[in-house]
């Protein structure tokens, strides 16, 4: 029962979201800044792990099916799959979850025991709509970007581990990367970012917007944010992939 | 006009406000007091619509709340103005932005306009100078102040006004309660403070409402206030050694 509650509340809440805004220049304005926020704000964190976890894979793929009878160019693409169709959206996702996820439910969640967001319904103003809409549409605008250049940096980040731990050549990786390229996998990640992104954006939301208590539940609220925000993504992702990829 | 008609509450199950009905007149400041946990915050979010009651309605000029629909609802709160506790200022918006808000989301005025009204708003409460502060630098009297510019910013016909002095220290809680006052008569609103503060109540009281054991328990003037003899009132209101003082000197007398 609490989950039907839960499920039934959140598309409520989301009914409420898309209700028409009062102003759309004020929900852009904000919008903007939300980019800035939770998307431009992020770049870094999404940069170091990309690099690295590029670098990793490619470390990995080397080490562990070092064969004569494996192609050369089996380095590049496995780190070019990999990155395209699960490293970067899901896992870098999961990590914006945690980083993202967190800030909008705190932040939410404050506005709501310090009675912000009554000084808002009182005014008139669609609170739910102007607190939350702009986040859902700037982390589906800038997610997409951050993805993409999360591969970019995956991808750069085996180049540079295999290059320079001297395991595979330059050429070799290149070619690997260019191998046997489907650029539908690129756009079967970004659909699945743009899902992601509205999950972290709005399951945050509703955990930061329902926040009852003090200081102590707005840090539950974040807690939950995030856990929720994970078990909605691991789900969508599977189920992303049965209806895109199969 | 504001009028609450067998206004009841009920938190699953548990009744906080029973059979409430009152009216708060126009141009006057109307203060509900009670102890902690009295209710009278609850019905304070009843009558401004934060909260549905279970039994009853709330009448704003004849018009009853809970038949408008929501377009209805949406307009009426524009002619709403509330001072929260805390202040509920926006903490990313600086103090101008804050007053200039509802004013944005709302007034048909060009910015230079939105900016004339919020600095007449602010210079209103007595505020120059901290335009582009944000509410976390500025003192909790100054944030009191601002909550009222926003508050009156969109002229409102109706002003709520809750525990305004809390945390305060007494000389910046008369200058709020003033300022009620002020505004009151200035904008002839029907203005609805909720309060525990004796101090707030004999300064400004127009009309007094006892809320208590979840019900309206007395209402009156401030001199009905003084000399009536009901029990639960005289023990909530000569709980304080000065207003004690009060009564001795009014006995002599």
């Amino acid at each position: 029962m609490g989950l039907l509650f839960h499920i039934g509340r959140y598309f409520m809440l989301l009914g409420e979201v898309f209700s028409k805004p009062e102003r759309r220049s004020v929900y852009w304005r904000r919008t903007v800044e939300e980019m800035d926020l939770l998307g431009v704000k992020s770049l870094g964190i999404v940069s170091l792990l990309s690099l690295f976890m590029g670098a990793v894979i490619a470390i990995q793929t080397k080490t562990n099916i070092d064969s004569p009878l494996i192609p050369f160019y089996v380095v590049g693409f496995t780190v070019r799959q990999s990155t395209i169709l699960e490293f970067s959206p899901t896992i870098i996702s999961l990590i914006l979850a945690g980083k993202v996820g967190s800030t909008i439910a705190a932040e939410i969640g404050s506005m709501r025991v310090r009675e912000q967001i009554d000084a808002l319904d009182i005014m008139g103003v669609n609170s739910a709509g102007y607190l939350i809409l702009p986040k859902i549409v700037a982390t589906a605008i800038i997610n997409p970007f951050l993805i993409m250049i999360s591969m970019f940096l995956s991808i750069f980040g085996g180049w540079m581990a295999g290059v320079l731990t001297g395991i595979i050549s330059s050429n070799n990786y290149i070619a690997g990367v260019q191998w046997d390229f489907d650029p539908y996998i690129v756009t079967y990640a970004l659909i699945k970012t743009v899902v992601f992104a509205v999950i972290i954006a709005t399951v945050s939301a509703y955990h930061g917007y329902y926040t009852q208590g003090g200081t102590r539940e707005v840090g539950i609220s974040s807690t939950k944010a995030v856990v929720y925000s994970d078990v909605v993504i691991l789900i969508a992702n599977y189920l992303l992939t049965q209806l895109l990829l199969l | 006009m504001i009028e609450v008609r067998h206004l009841s509450k009920s938190f699953d199950g548990v009744e906080v406000l029973k059979d409430i009905n009152a009216q708060f007149h126009k141009g006057k400041v109307n203060q509900v007091i009670g102890k902690s946990g009295s209710g009278k915050s609850v019905l304070a979010k009843c009558i401004v619509g934060l909260l549905a009651p279970t039994e009853g309605e709330v009448l704003y000029s004849g018009e009853s709340f809970q038949q408008m629909d929501k377009e209805r609802k949406k307009l009426l709160r524009q002619e709403i103005g509330m001072l929260f506790q805390g202040g509920a200022l926006f903490d990313s918006l600086t103090v101008l932005e804050n007053v200039m808000f509802p004013l944005r989301m709302f007034a048909t005025m060009s910015v230079a306009e939105m900016r004339d009204r919020a600095d007449f708003c602010l210079r209103r409460v007595r505020i120059e100078g901290q335009d582009h502060k944000y509410p976390a630098e500025i003192s909790g009297g100054m944030q009191k102040r601002v909550g009222i510019a926003r508050a009156i910013a969109m002229q409102p016909k109706y002003l709520f006004v809750d525990e305004p002095n809390s945390g305060l220290d007494p000389q910046t809680s008369i200058v709020i309660d003033e300022l009620t006052k002020e505004i009151t008569e200035e904008f002839d609103t029907t203005t609805l403070v909720i309060t525990h503060d004796m101090n707030s109540v004999m300064g400004i009281a127009d009309h007094i409402f006892f809320v208590h054991n979840r019900q309206l328990w007395w209402q009156g003037t401030r001199e009905e206030l003084l000399r009536s003899d009901n029990q639960e009132l005289q023990e909530f209101i000569f709980a304080g050694s000065l207003m004690r003082q009060v009564r001795q000197a009014m006995e002599k007398r």
